[in-house]
């Protein structure tokens, strides 16, 4: 079977710890918080390291405050789906958490790793033999794109389910680096680039996840995927919307699974400002929110299909959002 | 069903006699074995799918620490294979590659990720040959040389070509001639245990414990590869995580570890990883088939003319019976007067397909049931009156030679009928139902290689203790070790928990040939018989010699009796199936003592504007001859189901540059337990008049009706055909846009290619009292 790569475990008190740890160590150290994505991939020797840093320190509460509600990273995604808090301010958000993988991976996988996950591409994720056998692409140990050999830069997908939520609904992060805390929305935690995916510091640990008062807001996520459970997604869309009265006073969509990063279709979102919900309006922010996406062939089912199914996610998102 | 009442075990819904020991995780699979001084091996794979190897440098992956022994093909050079017309594996290969997962060199070390080390440091230089990855590529001419140096031409394994009865007359009768073009993809087994075997060196004889279906073959495949006398081998079935077909081969890996204890005299254990699971394969075929029908105006089929075009990988294996079977059961279930059946695989540079559950049968019932569908529409007439007016009928010979004996398929049909509602059901946009049916074998009718011996034996032995009854099956989670129990406890009137068993190991039990083609319930249950009324017959014989009836006594008193009177006590019983082949080169593919009968309807939701299927509910009704035990038949029948549905939606083992596109039980999309509608299950009982208490087969048959059944309602629900399967949603999506341009609504294969097919053999059918006739001869 396939084994773990022998390493280091080391176990820091605390995120300052942790991130001086990681700033020590360098490249051959990771955080390793529920393991479910990282794992697999040491397995598969995606990633080379000496050391993982242990986050199980990490706070495991979610604080519900009058002007925001603050969630640990060491929240389960099981105890973010099922949390009654979560489920009554900001349903979008605890039913992303809830279609993460399987019961499970929820238990043991938390919403920091979420936030964390690798970008992912059917090129990648397999064992080193079968990389090998395929030959290597630049994201690990060789050179070229294999999905789009004449591009200069790596197309991975951003497949996070909780990411996009937390963006629509303008969450913040706070990160606990070597010298001191920073909070950063969390829409400016990513880049465009499958292999760079990060714009956080690689020993800035995230600590929590500051959600703002959730007041009217609606929020609704919708993920495509092939079967019932355990499937990244292969489209998703995260809405958060207010209404006043009948008509939308602002709208935030953003769309999982089609870019290296959670995508934002700001363009579709500002179309239904001043509108009702309703099934016109939504298909018309559908199509606009389709035409940036641009998955290509590294994820399961043909990309053509996926692209058109972003119609479909985003004017499910807006009617679920607005009915709720 | 009547006769339940007349016995104490058979029948009744008891839980599996190894059942506490599975779901505790006290059974000992193969991997869980730990010997003291284990060594590890992995082995090297290639990276190519088709290339000559020009040198293989293992210096290195030698020299490093903990590395025991590094074996290569010239280690290992003798040739083996399931069947005896194509020995054409190696164990490793040291000439050529012919897919991406083919085994070269095998590392033993102290632990694993030595191994795989070690293997990662084996230089091997390869010329790379054009890998040919289609049937079209293969009937082409190769561009730098074949895959395999028999068969042809170009690569071409098998070809063969049969006519039943007079099929241009049966065409020239017809009212109505319907052609129609269907592709299958292939699929995998994907167990949930990955095979892993354990060997021994001791004292000069080989010892393996392996997860095989088929611990019999592996023991002729490893008294061939390492050159030693049968009786210096044990084979032994360790507890089995699942097999479909998928562990009927002997496989490289189990002889690479003998190999290497022989080497190193420790014992030596592989377990492969997922991936190379995948590599293993021996499962569905890709298959591209033809079919032309003639019917008359009622409906009445008048002649078929059926082609199939498999696409074998990179070997053999069961490949030449795989072909066979593609043309063999058409018949079995639809009267078909005038038959012409012509069949061709190819090699391409593939993981080697073999037997999948139903090995060989789905992809043409699938083909001939959507087939039927749309000439009844053709017709105008109901496809499921249409499909019951050509049913075939009880104590019949088909046009093919296959004799069929009980047939339950007007119940089967009867019930899913009702209990679905079909024929009432609600029309609306987006939601339809499925019919279709099917038949499968109770057990391959020959042997794999040719013999006149028994295909399964067994015997028991009774003393102080109890009872133990020995035979060569092997549980592969079915519930066989359940069946010979129930079997040998009803006849000596004891419970199935009584009886001792000691199964699926060479040196201990008599033969039986495996765990595949569903034989395993018919052939060793009706050896058990035997061996179990003999026993039975010497008890109670020494009971009444006491002058007392053998209810009347304990089970112990009477074996005293017994023991004291005859001595030692074994009995023995054997199964030899009958000789019903037809007389023609080819016919021992499909022949079977006795044919199951499936009858399936499933209803689902299709959306039209995604293509996505959600599933409502499976009504299945399936003829096992007798229910031996009602819960592990319902068991089979929803596991059929299971992987039925799997096939239909989403399993596909597909390729891209060469390599498999997604070895990974991630990637490759089987369906979950929230993917699974509900199944009802209705067991029929025809009471076969050879299978053991009636019983027939249950762990194959009702998968093949469920596929055909998928696509039917998916035309219901959208009216749009999808000819092919799995039915993703991009194809459903696409099917419907070719509608609505006004181009047909169909999605699939377009055309079947010229293939070079030999002269017909041309075989008059079977005379019409053939088997009263055999039958008053005994
Ligand atoms: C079969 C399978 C299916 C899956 N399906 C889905 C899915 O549908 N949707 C989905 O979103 N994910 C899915 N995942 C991925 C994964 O399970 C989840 O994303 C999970 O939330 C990751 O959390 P974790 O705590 O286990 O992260 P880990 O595996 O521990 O870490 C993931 C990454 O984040 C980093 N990291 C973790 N915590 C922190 C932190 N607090 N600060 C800084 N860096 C950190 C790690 O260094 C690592 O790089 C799946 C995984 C598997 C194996
Ligand atoms: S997108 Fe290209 S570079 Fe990135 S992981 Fe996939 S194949 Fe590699």
């Amino acid at each position: 079977m396939l084994r773990l790569p022998r390493f280091k475990y080391l176990r820091p008190k605390t995120a300052r710890e942790a991130a001086q740890m990681a700033s020590d160590l360098g490249p051959r150290a990771m955080f390793v918080a529920g393991g479910t994505d990282l794992f697999p991939k040491l397995k598969r020797r995606q990633f080379e390291v000496d050391a993982l840093i242990g986050l199980d320190f990490l706070p495991r509460t979610i604080h519900r405050g009058d002007d925001e509600t603050i969630v640990d990273a060491g929240v389960t995604l099981a105890s973010a789906s099922s949390s009654a808090e979560l489920r009554g301010d900001y349903p979008g958000y605890a039913e992303a958490a809830g279609l993460v993988s399987s019961p499970p991976l929820r238990n043991a996988g938390t919403i920091g790793g979420n936030l964390c996950v690798d970008t992912r591409c059917n090129y990648y994720d397999m064992t080193y033999e079968w990389r090998k056998a395929a030959g290597f692409c630049m994201k690990k140990d060789g050179d070229i794109c294999l999905v789009a050999p004449s591009s200069s830069r790596c197309w991975a997908v951003s497949s996070s389910d909780t990411a996009p939520m937390a963006i629509a609904l303008g969450a913040l992060v706070t990160l606990a680096g070597p010298n001191g805390d920073r909070e950063l929305p969390v829409a400016a935690l990513y880049k465009d680039d499958g292999i760079d995916y990060m714009a956080k510091q690689p020993s800035e640990v995230v600590t929590s996840l500051q959600l703002h008062a959730a007041g009217a807001t609606r929020t609704a996520y919708v993920k495509l995927r092939r079967r019932g459970s355990i499937d990244f997604p292969i489209a998703g869309a995260a809405v958060a919307l207010r209404l006043d009265g009948p008509l939308v006073t602002s709208c935030r969509i953003v769309l999982s699974a089609v870019a290296s990063h959670p995508l934002e279709a700001a363009e579709a979102g500002e179309f239904m400002i001043g509108r009702r919900v309703d099934e016109e309006s939504a298909k018309a922010a559908a199509e606009i929110a389709a035409k940036p996406a641009k998955p290509l062939d590294n994820a399961d089912l043909s990309h053509f299909w996926r692209k058109r199914m972003v119609r479909v996610v985003v004017e499910q998102a807006l009617k679920r959002a607005g009915d709720r | 069903m009547t006769d339940n009442g007349r016995y104490a075990v058979i029948g009744k819904p008891l839980p599996k006699v190894d059942a506490a020991s599975r779901v505790t995780g006290q059974a000992v699979y193969a991997d869980d074995m730990l010997l003291p001084r284990t060594l590890h091996c992995r082995i090297l794979r290639s990276p190519h799918p088709h290339a000559r190897i020009v040198s293989i440098d293992t210096s290195a992956a030698r020299r490093m620490p903990g590395v025991h022994a590094v074996i290569t093909g010239a280690d290992l050079p003798i040739k083996f294979g399931i069947l005896p017309v194509t020995q054409d594996e190696r164990a490793l290969e040291h000439e050529k590659v012919r897919y991406v997962g083919d085994p070269i060199a095998a590392v033993a070390a102290t632990d694993e990720e030595i191994a795989a080390a070690a293997c990662d440091a084996i230089a091997v230089e390869y010329q790379v040959l054009e890998p040919v990855m289609s049937i079209d590529a293969a009937l082409g001419r190769p561009k730098d040389e074949r895959i395999q140096d028999y068969g042809g031409p170009n690569n071409i394994h098998k070809l063969v070509a049969l006519e039943f009865g007079d099929v241009d007359g049966g065409f020239a009768r017809a009212d109505h001639v319907r052609e129609d073009v269907f592709f299958f993809q292939g699929n995998t087994h994907l167990p949930m245990e990955q095979h892993s075997a354990v060997a021994t060196y001791i004292d000069g004889k080989v010892t393996l414990w392996s997860s095989t279906q088929v611990v019999h073959y592996v023991h002729r495949a490893l008294a061939k590869v390492l050159e030693l006398p049968m009786n210096r081998i044990r084979v032994i079935g360790a507890a089995h995580g699942g097999g479909f077909g998928g562990k009927t081969d002997p496989f490289a890996h189990e002889i690479i570890v003998a190999k290497l204890a022989m080497i190193t005299g420790r014992p030596v254990k592989c377990t492969l990883t997922r991936e190379e699971v995948f590599y293993a394969h021996r499962g569905r075929h890709p298959v591209l088939m033809w079919v032309r029908t003639g019917v008359t105006s009622d409906g009445r089929i008048t002649a078929m003319h059926f082609k199939s075009a498999l696409d074998g990988g990179a070997y053999g294996s069961y490949g030449v019976a795989s072909t066979f079977y593609t043309g063999a059961l058409q018949t079995v279930t639809y009267d078909i007067p005038a038959y012409r059946f012509e069949g061709c695989r190819v090699f391409t540079n593939k993981p080697p397909c073999g037997p999948k559950r139903g090995h060989g049968t789905p992809q043409p019932r699938f083909a001939i049931e959507l087939h039927l569908e749309k000439i009844a529409r053709d017709l105008g007439i109901d496809p499921v009156e249409m499909k019951r007016a050509n049913f075939v009928k009880p104590m019949t010979r088909t046009v093919n030679w296959m004799r069929v004996t009980s047939c339950g398929l007007e119940e089967c049909t009867e019930l899913v009928m009702k209990a679905s509602g079909y024929r009432e059901r609600e029309r609306r946009s987006g939601r339809g139902m499925g019919f279709a049916i099917s038949s499968y074998l109770s057990g391959a009718g020959t042997a794999i290689y040719w013999n006149d011996m028994p295909h399964s034996e067994v015997q028991i032995k009774v003393d102080r203790g109890g009872v133990t009854a020995y035979c060569g099956a092997m549980d592969i989670g079915q519930g066989s070790d359940s069946v010979l129990a129930a079997v040998v406890a009803e006849e000596l009137g004891l419970q199935p928990k009584d009886i001792r068993l000691v199964t699926a190991d060479t040196d201990t039990t008599p033969i039986d040939l495996g765990s595949y083609s569903s034989r395993v319930t018919f052939m060793a249950g009706n050896a058990a018989l035997e061996a179990a009324r003999k026993m039975r017959a010497l008890l109670v014989e020494a009971v009444e010699a006491s002058g007392r009836k053998y209810e009347e006594v304990s089970f112990e008193e009477a074996s005293v009796l017994a023991e004291a009177r005859f001595g030692t006590l074994t009995t023995a019983g054997s199964y030899t199936p009958p000789k019903i082949a037809g007389p023609y080169k080819g016919s021992g593919v499909g022949p079977s003592p006795a044919y199951s009968y499936s009858a399936c309807v499933v209803d689902l939701d299709a959306d039209p504007r995604t293509g996505l299927i959600h599933l409502n509910k499976v009504w299945i009704a399936h003829d096992v001859g007798r229910a031996i035990n009602p819960l592990l038949v319902e068991g089979q029948v929803e596991g059929s189901v299971y992987m039925g549905l799997g096939e239909a939606l989403m399993e596909e083992q597909t390729f891209r540059k060469g390599l498999h596109k997604w070895p990974s039980m991630l990637e490759y999309k089987s369906p979950t337990f929230l993917d699974m509608p509900d199944v009802e299950t209705f067991i029929v009982e025809t009471n076969d008049p050879e299978g053991p208490y009636g019983a027939k087969e249950a762990g194959q048959g009702p998968l093949l009706p469920v596929i055909p059944a998928v696509n039917a309602a998916v035309f219901d629900a959208l009216g749009i055909w999808v000819d092919e399967v799995p039915v993703t949603p991009e194809k459903i999506v696409e099917a419907l846009r070719r509608r609505d341009k006004g181009e047909p609504p169909r999605y699939g294969p377009q055309r079947f290619p010229e293939i070079p097919y030999p002269p017909t053999i041309k075989v008059d059918p079977p005379p019409r009292d053939l088997d009263r006739a055999a039958a008053a001869s005994i």
